[in-house]
């Protein structure tokens, strides 16, 4: 079942030691975003139905967090990024990490689809099966676009908060989806170009490893530029408004000037000062996505305030 | 015979069993606010039985 023996393993693991398979950091970019996708949906959603839903949706997270935290022990164990969590530290049997990411799973999935419905709890098995399966077993060591692809099971949390408040997916979720989808390589590519010793020594086949990081920056680059028109595209649904275009307009302006500066740049100049741009570039990213949804709540908040733009021009 | 020395891997095993208490009592909570949030909104109490149920027939026309 595990391939440590006792003189490995320290202690007795603590309760907090298993939360950390959870991926807790992850896990709050899942609830932010699933809890944002419930809250713009049209339809009064119960505040103990809400709350549990988002809860078994994090939870679900977490299980295939636990699955990947499982399956890559052997390159956490190489990567500086990764050797301190549970698993490749000692703390956790990669044993128990599988099993407590099966139960989880099923868990998760189950209780969605009694709280909420069945379609969401199926967007939940869907996700998990393809982070855990697709992503971490299949493309992530094959593949230098397994982020590309990969990165649709981080979008699909704002789905599936729509579809518990909803029953349904519509244009207006599918461009939350998109949001993220194409939000994601950039992001990753940007770590990678910083990262990019722990990957070669893991032998993951990102980016930077197989292509070069020339290829690497023009990539950021059309991505970046793929992902611009996704944000004012949302901007003229049910959900968006001019707070929203606003907001939207200002970070793709934001993100693109930052893709230029990495584009322009060479690992000469990004070694000189220490890849500064690149990690500039990497937490604008984040903020790029929060504030995204953040504005997105702003216009719900302002509709049920009672503000609504009357005139304001929806393409579907 | 009772295990008489309390070692350090007690008191953490106490305080992990302790938590993972809290963590299910939680559970236990949070189902039974969802079911009667369920009840309130009159979701469906009733399933099938293996037998008729009367109440479950939908009125035809």
């Amino acid at each position: 079942m595990t391939d440590m023996t006792a003189s490995q393993q320290r202690d007795d693991a603590e309760f907090g030691d298993y939360f950390a398979l959870l991926k807790p950091r992850v896990m709050s970019l899942v609830i932010f975003t699933a809890a944002v996708g419930l809250f713009v949906a049209p339809g009064a959603v119960h505040p103990v139905i809400a709350l549990s839903s988002i809860l078994f949706i994090a939870i679900g997270a977490g299980a295939s967090g636990a699955l990947n935290m499982w399956w890559d022990a052997d390159i956490d164990r190489v990567m500086k990024r990764t050797q301190s969590r549970p698993v490749p530290d000692g703390r956790v049997s990669a044993g128990d990490a599988k099993v407590l990411g099966l139960w989880l799973s099923v868990i998760a999935v189950v209780m969605l689809g009694l709280t909420a419905n069945l379609l969401a709890a199926g967007l939940l098995a869907f996700t998990i099966f393809f982070y855990a399966v697709i992503y971490s077993m299949w493309l992530k060591r094959a593949t230098p676009q397994n982020i590309v692809i990969g990165g649709a099971s981080g979008a699909f949390p704002p789905m599936i908060g729509w579809a518990v408040a909803t029953g349904g997916v519509s244009i207006e979720a599918i461009l939350m989806f998109a949001l993220i989808f194409m939000w994601t390589p950039p992001h990753f590519w940007a770590l990678a170009l910083f990262m990019n010793d722990d990957y070669t020594k893991a032998g993951v086949p990102m980016l930077p490893v197989t292509r070069g990081t020339r290829v690497t920056r023009n990539h950021i680059l059309i991505y970046t530029l793929l992902l611009a028109p996704v944000g004012p595209l949302l901007a003229f649904t049910q959900i968006g408004g001019p707070v929203f275009l606003a907001a939207s307009l200002a970070l793709n302006a934001l993100f693109l000037r930052g893709a230029w500066q990495l584009y322009r740049r060479n690992d000469a100049g990004a070694t000189a000062d220490q890849y500064a741009a690149e990690r500039k570039f990497f937490r604008l990213s984040l903020a790029y996505l929060f504030v995204h949804f953040l504005a997105l709540l702003a216009e719900a908040a302002l509709r049920w305030a009672g503000i609504n733009w009357g005139q304001w021009p929806l393409w579907m | 015979m009772a295990i008489t020395r309390e070692h350090e891997l007690h008191a953490r095993r106490r305080k992990r069993n302790a938590m993972l208490g809290l963590v299910l009592l939680g559970f236990v909570v949070m189902v039974f606010a969802i079911t009667l949030v369920k009840l309130d909104n009159g979701g469906t109490v009733e399933g099938f039985d293996h037998a008729v149920r009367p109440g479950l027939v939908e009125p035809s026309e």
